[in-house]
């Protein structure tokens, strides 16, 4: 024993529980504490000596939740819904023991308790907490795909009452102290550790009530239970609505929260804990959550931590970084470089462009200090780090210099030579082009091994994922250097080989332009965007078009015919981009009229005249149809970037596709997509696709080969 | 099969849902006690022949509660061996009562029965039963459900129909019942309310509008742009009907029938039993049908039940001479008449709910006793009363005069 808990009972007769889970930073609910826990529970119960107990933690953090890898192991498992039921059962039936064991039991809450860490907090009978800003407490788990499984859903609403309690278990909102404080979450703050224990012990002596409130004859929720009130009927009523909004019905877990609270709320607690459970085994059961839980939290993890970064290469922080071009991009990039520490030399051919970026960082600092994120000093430091400048002399010292130019060969050929005149052979170039292959454009390097892509997404201090692409030529040591710097800027990166549009941009090309093939095969307009919305995209084809600009896309669709020549395969979206250019002069967002229209200060709105342009088919498509087209086409394209070698890991283009352009962590990415719909149904469908809509539904041989993606 | 007629029937006026309506300090038990009392007396009814009293209510909640139509006639004096049953098909309910009576008659389990509903808004609000479609998380979300508002603006937008239609409908709605009104039609069938000292306290629809304008109601703010906005209910309705870009909000409190409260009583009977006691049958019911709709659109349910009692008479549409369709809100009328190529002047020619309300109830009992008098005015053979009815419902009866 001794392994997570150590257990001391003082001359009073109080118990401390001092949690410790070993080898583990922070202390999360393996089996091991939870067997030992419930060996306590029996302790201080049959223990005559004992007069109550205080729980707390060794470490800086209480409980962080549950061990996440244990749950996805779970699902893995393939046990049976009855056997997953007693699994999860068994923690709730456990916290219920410690409150009913006949001792009173104080949380001394000293670091973070989230998840079933805050839950053994609801299941003793006082808590106080450390006011230290730092500290978080919640109920997290919505955002894996989870709810609070160990009696959340029925201790916080029969303790705060159910408006107050279900927002933060349907959005897993994270709160300091003093707000759990003033909730009524926990009772008592205590300015420092000593004082923690101390209001602890004395609530043990003082009050020291074994009971709760819930436990107690007459006991009702605060506030009323189910929906025995008009404004909790309005309450459910339209927070069902708005979680049918927000999930558009892909996430489950909002839902089983809603019905856990309604239902739980209405009988005795050990009922409320049993349907609790049932609505989480149905959680855990479902894909749903091994995606979220496996994509959002494992992989990124890992892809965080660098998990992919060649070895043996030293690591060198950047110090120095140069940004040529202090357009959106450019400008972007030196934001979110100053903001870690670097400092930046942002170089433009004008300098009124150059102080422009560096305004754009400006901007973003003022709002942070307005919103209190920052102090002014710290700002000031920040913004200081920026150099606009046009002399390339100043990128002298550059570890590592971003060209973000505009998408010219000759211009890039140009800032690359200036470039590699100034700065240190150990030095890395990078683009952040987003549609030349990374290959060619190194044909302009002395150093080609130092040539990589580096390739942010708009905009740049808001998108998590960073596409690091690794040219013919690039070594180790530059793909190394490229991680370790999206590492200082807190940014995921995934690595993945040249192609033309790489990986992010060529899957999401797919996406549009199948959105435009609809519209041209007479699919209603409203019914492309709206199943896109359904099937979990953030923005329907027809609005993002418009937001790259139909324009860009011209751009991008004659430059590629020109380089490849009679190998082009042309698509349907072709013609739908040609005509939006050519002859309707409809560019996009930026320049007012697109698919949409853009009426001054009013929401935008599908142009009118698509119907004349597009007349809609007198049958329309079924919506699940329309979405499985636009799902589909993205998972078929990164089969064939797998099978091309351009992306390697399935993980990598989970993430990608993911952080990249938001597909729907409910599929878990464009790979675990297919893995969820399931090789078989995956390949059947997809042919059958490619008779009615064309080759590019096709399967590649890798799909074919294979039984599942991961 | 025996045929079922109706002999008689009597409303109440409709008094304003509110704390200030003149029917407020009436309860609800006694204002359906007065109706039925009224029925009785007028046709110096024996009730002790009276097999069963139906009642239609659609908040059977507390003072409401507990079966209104077995103690409403208890109240009102009908004899002790009378029984009732409180029936709910929302807010076809009063017309439910009706059919079901018919249905007793003409499967020959009854003679004679009083079918009728009853609906005090103002003291037992909506919503006050509860329920599990609007609340219960998982039953609402599988079953998308939006308020009625929503669904009646849906019908608007799907259908093409605008604010203007709407608004243009409402007010031919309160022209034409302040005419009917002026000129005497209800008289047959309105019995007034009284307090316990026997004094009137409201003898006429206090609902109506005389004074409304197309300027006045096209400034009214459209009711269900918040809830729509703000509540998801806008977005949950796009999800069942994804080939919608935007709800168009046009329906305010100026095109969307009227809170009241009300009550009213039918008196259904066969051929022997009207012979027996000397009544003169009104009028036959040919034909009754319910349906089910699609809920989240909700109130498309007229059309495909008057097309279902049609086909169960063995008619066609043009048999029909005079429509009723309960004005739940103007885009409901307006879509049915699509459907069916009804004209404005064959539906609602004595106004409809926009301008006298719509005792949740109590409507299809007296939507269809409007109908009836209209016809006898008119001398006129078949007319058919309808109305749509909440989670995806619709009700329709069709009467015959010979």
């Amino acid at each position: 024993m001794s392994e997570t808990i150590t257990y001391s009972v003082d001359g009073e007769g109080i118990a401390t529980l001092v949690i410790d889970v070993k080898d583990r930073p922070m202390n999360v609910l393996t089996p091991e504490f939870m067997e030992e826990l419930e060996h306590y529970a029996d302790k201080l119960s049959r223990d005559d000596k004992v007069t109550g107990a205080i729980i707390t933690s060794a470490k800086s953090s209480f409980i962080a939740g549950a061990d996440l890898k244990e749950l996805v192991n779970v699902f893995a498992s393939g046990s049976s819904a009855a056997e997953i039921y007693r699994f999860s059962r068994s923690f709730s039936e456990l916290y219920r023991k410690l409150e009913t064991c006949g001792k009173p039991l104080v949380a001394a809450i000293n670091g973070t308790a989230l998840g079933g860490g805050l839950e053994l907090c609801l299941a003793c009978h006082h808590r106080v907490v450390l006011d230290d800003p730092k500290i978080r407490l919640g109920l997290p788990e919505v955002q894996v795909g989870l709810l609070p499984g160990a009696g959340g859903t029925q201790r916080l609403p029969r303790l705060i009452g159910i408006e107050k309690s279900l927002p933060l278990m349907a959005e897993g909102t994270h709160l300091a102290p003093a707000r759990a404080h003033e909730l009524g979450i926990v009772q008592e703050l205590a300015a420092n550790p000593g004082e923690l224990m101390a209001k602890a012990r004395r609530w043990v002596l003082e009050a020291g009530d074994p009971v709760q409130p819930w436990d107690k004859k007459g006991f009702r929720v605060p506030g009323g239970a189910g929906a025995s009130r008009p404004s909790l009927a309005q309450t459910f009523m339209v927070g069902t609505a708005l979680v049918a909004r927000k999930t558009q019905r892909n996430y489950p877990a909002p839902l089983a929260i809603l019905s856990c609270v309604y239902e739980g709320s209405q009988v005795p607690i050990d009922k409320g804990l049993d349907i609790e459970s049932q609505y989480f085994v149905e959680l855990l059961t479902g894909s749903v959550a091994r995606n979220m839980i496996r994509s959002l939290f494992i992989d990124k993890g890992a892809a965080d931590k660098l998990a992919r970064r060649p070895k043996d290469v030293e690591r060198v922080p950047v110090q120095k970084l140069g940004v040529l071009g202090a357009g959106m991009m450019g400008a972007g990039i030196a934001y979110v470089s100053a903001y870690a520490g670097m400092e930046v030399i942002l170089l433009d051919t004008d300098l009124a462009n150059a102080e422009k970026g560096r305004d754009y960082s400006r901007q973003l600092l003022e709002k942070r200090v307005a919103r209190g994120r920052m102090t002014e000093a710290a700002a000031a430091e920040v913004l200081d780090r920026i150099r606009p400048t046009t002399d390339y002399a100043a990128l002298e010292g550059a570890e590592l210099v971003i060209e973000a130019v505009f998408e010219s060969r000759d211009i890039k050929a140009d800032v690359t030579r200036r470039t590699e005149a100034v700065t240190a052979e150990t030095s890395i170039f990078a683009s952040n082009t987003s549609t030349l292959p990374i290959t060619g454009l190194a044909e302009a390097s002395s150093r080609p091994e130092s040539f990589i892509g580096i390739h942010f997404f708009s905009p740049v201090e808001k998108m998590p994922l960073v596409e690091i692409i690794v040219g013919e030529k690039t070594s180790d040591t530059a793909v190394a250097r490229a991680m370790d710097y999206v590492q200082q800027i807190r940014k995921t990166p995934i690595v993945v080989n040249d192609s033309r549009g790489f990986y992010t941009s060529r899957v999401f090309g797919t996406y549009v332009k199948e959105g435009l093939a609809m519209l041209a095969e007479g699919v209603a307009p409203a019914l492309i965007e709206n199943a896109a919305k359904l099937a979990g995209l953030p923005v329907g084809p027809l609005a993002v078009s418009d937001e790259v600009t139909i324009d860009l896309q011209y751009k991008i669709m004659t430059q590629t015919r020109k380089d490849l020549g009679d190998d082009y395969v042309p698509h349907p979206a072709d013609a739908v981009i040609t005509r939006f250019h050519d002859d309707l002069k409809r560019l996009g967002k930026r320049y007012g009229a697109g698919f949409y229209d853009y009426p001054e200060g009013g929401r935008k709105r599908l142009w009118p005249g698509l119907a004349d342009v597009y007349p809609p088919a007198n049958e329309q498509p079924d919506v699940e149809e329309v979405k499985k087209r636009l799902l589909y086409v993205q998972s078929l394209e990164t089969a064939r970037c797998m099978e091309e070698g351009v992306v390697t890991e399935a993980v990598d283009a989970d993430l990608g596709s993911i952080l990249g352009w938001g597909f729907p962590p409910w599929a878990g990415g464009t790979a675990s997509f297919i893995d969820t719909v399931g090789m078989k149904t995956f390949l059947a469908e997809s042919e059958r696709m490619a008779q009615a809509y064309g080759e590019r539904f096709s399967p590649c041989e890798y799909l074919r080969d294979r039984s599942s993606m991961r | 099969m025996t045929d079922a007629f109706i002999l008689d029937h009597v409303r109440t006026p409709r008094g304003r849902g509110k704390p200030d309506g003149s029917l407020h300090g009436i309860t609800p038990i006694e204002l359906l006690t007065q109706t039925l009392a009224a029925l009785r007396d007028r046709n110096e009814l024996d009730t002790a022949l009276v097999e069963d009293v139906i009642i239609g209510c659609v908040m059977p909640v507390g003072e409401q509660g507990a079966n209104v139509a077995r103690v409403a006639a208890l109240n009102a004096g009908y004899a002790e061996n009378v029984p009732g049953k409180q029936i709910n098909r929302f807010c076809a309910s009063g017309l439910e009562a009706v059919n079901t009576a018919a249905a007793l008659v003409m499967s020959g389990q009854a003679d004679l029965v009083v079918a009728g509903g009853l609906e005090s808004m103002s003291r037992i609000p909506m919503g006050s039963d509860g329920g599990a479609m609007a609340t219960d998380p998982q039953v609402a979300f599988k079953t998308h459900f939006v308020p009625q508002g929503i669904s009646a603006d849906l019908i608007a937008t799907l259908y093409g129909i605008s604010r203007d239609d709407c608004d243009r409908y409402a007010l031919e709605s309160q022209r034409r019942a302040a005419d009917a009104w002026d000129k005497g039609y209800f008289d047959k069938s309105i019995m007034p309310v009284r307090n316990r000292l026997g004094e009137v306290v409201l003898d006429r629809d206090e609902h109506l509008r005389s004074d409304a304008t197309l300027e006045g109601l096209g400034a009214l703010r459209a009711s269900f742009e918040i809830p729509g906005r703000d509540g998801g209910f806008d977005a949950v309705a796009i999800q069942r009907y994804p080939q919608v870009e935007a709800i168009n909000h046009v329906h305010t409190a100026g095109n969307s029938s009227g809170i009241v409260d009300g009550a009213a009583a039918v008196l259904v009977a066969s051929r022997s039993m009207a012979e027996h006691l000397g009544l003169a049958p009104r009028a036959r019911i040919r034909s009754f049908a319910s349906v089910g709709t699609e809920p989240t659109i909700m109130l498309t349910g007229p059309a495909p039940s008057a097309l279902r009692a049609l086909e169960k008479a063995r008619m066609k549409r043009e048999d029909v001479e005079l429509f009723e369709l309960n004005e739940a809100f103007a885009s409901v009328v307006l879509r049915f008449m699509q459907q069916l190529d009804v004209a404005h002047d064959e539906i609602n020619v004595n106004g409809g709910a926009i301008a006298m309300g719509h005792p949740l109830g109590a409507t299809g009992a007296m939507v269809m006793g409007t109908l009836l008098d209209e016809m006898e005015r008119r001398d006129l053979s078949t007319g058919l009363v309808n109305l749509c009815v909440g989670a995806g419902m619709g009700t329709a009866t069709i009467l015959e005069r010979s």
